[in-house]
């Protein structure tokens, strides 16, 4: 999938997606560090339930939907991790009130 | 001044984008002596060609190449010239008076500006083929953001498909970091040789021929290449699992694929200019609409230009010195200093970006995209956020819906998140197709603010003013 | 084609269901449409479908468009997306209530039921997600919402099935009297000449009605309306508030659709809108205060349509005052989505009988002169 170059220094950030808590690098994304984990697909659309993954990772496609300390839709190319951030990916329509 | 200055609601200039146009344009005009602001939406500047060019991990020199580390060079200086820096920062609406709404850490403001200089670069042209939106297929821009972002790179079987410099600066790119790449797929139209051949002139003695020859030795050894692909498609279940490609007549070949990453240019990103209401018309040769500016970047409405490969694509190097014309020209409309002075300034910022087109038509000509993976057919998505099909859409044409602001009533085709960024140039040409009439005819999504979404949250939490109360009307 | 009997300026929903009843009727009607059908505010409104709250000159009216919607397949052959699942005004505060009651008590005592006063208990019944501090409603149970395009299309498709031409691109730029007919110019050099004209021209239509040398202050205006991204279902009818302005409805894609009547600026020449987020602000805090499971939603696009206002809120239809064989259906101030069946059938009928039943002597234009 998607595998880490080696690095000089690397400060670690602790997450939790799904519940599950991921690690990843002080200035990553969160997409980026949903992809380095293994996880592909982020969400799934409301339109026919079909899985999306980032596909731009600028901020463009709208693909990387996830929510984010419970603030849905927000695109993961664009959020930078911090430690203790929780993510949820999205399943169809976002819940009420998200 | 530090991102932690609280933002003013007044300032002389406003830059939006901190890519090498928006750096170079900030830096000279707050040099100047303009009350400049630059908003970006990334965390660190460099936009996307220069993406994390201040912490990126992958820092060995040889890794990413000269050319990225150029775009160093421009964030000292920009850091030191005394402009305000807003990282972060999502700019979601610009008004005709230079009003702009931007949201900062989940909150939003309102604030005006003298004159704005729009930088934010370019977008992947849409690449669609079947299987397109499988989970697994990026573009190549993406793999590079991920490199330069988080030093990461694809593993497993990768396949690099479609045309264009980006495809094997990517190749050469990932073969110094030690990955294997299962093949790079060329869809350059055979054809395409002839009509550039008359620019190779140009070319030859431009800075990107000795680059580009370099690039291509590098990679074509070391990875397999199938020029002539006349047909695309990713296929698998709930990600892509092969990518399955034709040559002309001759049969259908499967490579089983774990990312596939596709590229077949970048087209300005029109959607703060269109919704301000700018003139933008059709390039025939580069296939997209990009907005009608003068040499300074002036757009046609008063007070916004446009700088960098928003203006037109032209690369990384036309961009800062298209960002330095733009500031002069601002520091002079603004008053600062007189035209006699801002013309003897731009001399060499003028010849330097000459200079830095040379041979762009040779490559613009070379790369130009094949109709076929440009105007879709059948159950391809054309609209990835709302996913309308090309038959829907030559259906919607069939019922007369005559383009694509019409279409937004048929189908919800470009009325997703992504308000058309993904889908915008596949429909016109769809439709130009469909009805037989040239993409100028046809036009482009009128788009409007916000130009990405904000939550109702951040919108209700605007100021209020008398003079908005008092503008009340029953519906 | 051969000379038409009826030349309608404006194919917005007006002008569409005039040249559909007109054909119907038997009449060969022309209709000349600036842009393309359904361009301006007839294409892009909150297509709300309600008798609730109307001026009461225009309830008579209403009530018999209504009865044309609720039956709007067998008119136009599609079903326009009306969806019949009813309007709720809230009232915010017991004094907002007792504004409501008399507004209920004022259209009983003129005769009409289909307001009705709710109470909180009945309101979170209805509208399950209002805000805690709603204290009760008017309710309209057979009042609904539409697709305002589809229905404009449908209008048109159904007019040209039944006989009626359309001219797109084609701008009105003079009228005049030419012996018994009316000779119309357009700015592409054409023209026509019919016995009558119909003038739907909305936001352009005192221009229309300038060069009969009758004035109509139509004040062009710029309702602003948001569209939020997909939620799951949380509300059926369409609401409206009563000391503010506020259209909320949610489609069956799940997007929220929040309109009002806060104004943009506009350039009618340019076809141009501007919108002004101070004022969508406004909106957006009201749809926070009524509606909290909105709050972090996400406002995807807003857009403004250009719409024709008349200063006392009521549109203008009848006869010309000044010009015989000329009858005017414009002005509708943002709420003439719902009359739209209606009106088509009074500027017919007026059109080719001299008169109607309808009571339509308020919305005479001698009133502005």
């Amino acid at each position: 999938m998607f595998q880490r170059l080696k690095r000089s220094e690397a400060r670690t950030v602790s997450l939790s997606v799904d519940g599950r808590p991921v690690t990843a690098f002080s200035g990553d994304s969160v997409a980026a560090a949903l992809l380095a984990a293994g996880i592909l697909a982020c969400r799934t659309t409301p339109v026919s339930g079909a899985p999306r993954a980032p596909y731009c990772m600028m901020g463009v496609c709208f693909e990387c939907l996830v929510t984010i300390d419970g603030v849905g839709s927000r695109q993961a190319c664009l959020a930078r991790v911090r430690d203790g951030m929780r993510i949820e990916t999205q399943q169809g329509r976002r819940e009420a009130g998200r | 001044m530090t991102a932690a200055s609280p933002i003013k609601e007044h300032y002389d200039l406003a830059v939006v984008g901190a890519g090498p146009a928006g750096l170079a344009a900030a830096t000279l005009a707050a040099r100047l002596g303009l009350d400049t602001v630059l908003f970006d939406e990334q965390t660190a500047p460099g936009g996307q060609i220069y993406r994390s060019v201040t912490e990126t991990p992958a820092g060995e020199p040889t890794l990413l190449g000269a050319d990225y580390w150029h775009g160093a060079g421009l964030v000292g200086p920009f850091m030191e010239s005394g402009a305000q820096y807003v990282p972060g920062a999502t700019i979601w609406s610009i008004s005709r008076e230079r009003e702009i709404g931007v949201s900062v850490g989940g909150c939003s403001r309102l604030l005006t500006a003298r004159h704005i200089v729009l930088a934010t670069g370019a977008l992947e042209r849409p690449f669609p083929i079947p299987g397109w939106t499988l989970p697994g297929v990026m573009t190549c821009g993406a793999a590079q953001i991920l490199l330069k972002s988080s030093g990461l790179v694809a593993s497993g079987k990768i396949v690099l498909a479609g045309t264009g410099p980006l495809l094997w600066l990517l190749a050469a790119q990932y073969l110094r970091a030690g990955v294997t790449i299962e093949a790079l797929l060329d869809t350059t139209p055979a054809g395409n040789w002839a009509a550039a051949l008359p620019y190779l002139p140009g070319f030859l003695v431009s800075s990107y021929a000795a680059k580009g020859l370099r690039l291509v030795r590098e990679v074509k050894h070391r990875v397999k290449i199938v020029r002539g692909v006349t047909a695309l498609a990713a296929k698998g279940g709930d990600r892509v699992e092969e990518v399955v490609y034709r040559r002309g007549e001759a049969g259908e070949v499967r490579l089983p694929v774990e990312t596939l990453l596709l590229h077949q240019g970048v087209a300005p990103n029109v959607n703060l200019a269109n919704s301000i209401g700018c003139t933008h018309r059709w390039d025939e040769a580069q296939l997209c609409f990009t907005p009608v500016v003068d040499e300074w970047g002036m757009s046609t409405v008063p007070g916004i230009a446009i700088a960098g490969d928003g203006a037109g694509i032209a690369g990384a190097m036309a961009a800062e010195h298209r960002g330095r014309l733009a500031a002069l020209d601002a520091a002079h409309r603004l008053g600062k200093i007189d035209a006699r002075r801002r013309d003897r300034d731009a001399a060499p910022h003028a010849a330097a970006l000459a200079r830095a087109e040379r041979g762009r038509r040779f490559l613009d000509l070379l790369y130009r995209p094949a109709e076929a993976f440009r105007v879709p057919a059948g159950e391809t998505l054309v609209c990835r956020c709302e996913e309308v099909t090309a038959r829907q859409v030559l259906e919607a044409v069939a019922l007369g819906c005559q383009g694509p602001n019409q279409l937004k009533s048929f189908l919800r085709c470009g009325m997703g998140p992504c308000q058309g960024r993904l889908c915008g140039l596949t429909v016109t040409e769809l439709i130009a197709r469909a009805r037989g009439v040239p993409p100028s005819e046809i036009g482009y999504y009128r788009l409007r603010p916000p130009v990405k979404p904000i939550t109702l949250a951040e919108l209700a939490a605007l100021p209020q003013t008398e003079a908005a109360a008092k503008a009340v009307l029953r519906g | 084609m051969s000379q038409p009997e009826v030349i309608v300026i404006g194919g917005g929903i007006h002008g569409c269901s005039a040249a559909l009843h007109l054909a119907r009727r038997g009449v060969k009607a022309l209709v000349l449409e600036k842009d393309h059908a359904g361009r301006h505010a007839s294409g892009v409104n909150a297509g709300g479908v309600r008798r609730l709250g109307r001026h009461p000159a225009e309830i008579p009216l209403s009530i018999a468009s209504m009865a044309i919607w609720h039956r709007i397949r067998d008119l136009v052959d599609d079903d326009c997306g009306f969806d019949r699942n009813g309007q709720v005004k809230v009232a915010e505060s017991e004094a907002e209530l007792a504004l409501l009651k008399a507004r209920v008590d004022e259209v009983r005592a003129l005769g009409f039921t289909h307001e009705e006063l709710i109470d909180q208990r009945e309101l979170r019944e209805v509208v399950p997600a209002i805000a805690d501090h709603c204290v009760g409603a008017i309710f309209c149970r057979e009042d609904g919402a539409a697709n305002p395009y589809r229905t404009t299309l449908a209008f048109r498709r159904a007019a040209v099935r039944a006989g009626a031409t359309f001219i797109e691109g084609a701008r009105v730029t003079a009228l005049k009297r030419e012996g018994r007919s009316w000779r119309v110019d357009t700015a592409d050099g054409t023209s026509h000449a019919a016995a009558a004209i119909v003038n739907c021209a909305g936001a352009w239509a005192d221009r229309v009605a300038a060069q009969l040398g009758e004035s109509a202050p139509v004040i062009p205006s710029a309702f602003m309306l948001m569209i939020s991204d997909r939620q799951p279902p949380f509300i059926t009818p369409v609401v409206g508030a009563t000391a503010r302005p506020l259209s909320f409805k949610q489609f069956a894609n799940g997007t929220v659709l929040i309109g009002g009547g806060y104004q943009g600026t506009l350039d009618r020449d340019a076809n141009w809108t501007n919108l002004d987020f101070r004022g969508l602000a406004l909106s957006a805090k009201t749809v926070w205060d009524l509606f909290p499971i909105m709050r972090n939603a996400g406002i995807v696009r807003a857009w403004a349509g250009i719409e024709a206002r008349m200063p006392d809120d009521i549109p203008v239809i009848g006869p010309s005052a000044t010009a015989e064989g000329v009858f005017h259906a414009f002005g509708f101030s943002g709420h003439g989505f719902q009359l739209g069946p209606i009106s088509g059938a009074i500027t017919a009928e007026l059109a080719t009988t001299g008169r109607t039943n309808l009571p339509i002597e308020p919305f005479h234009i001698s009133r502005f002169t």
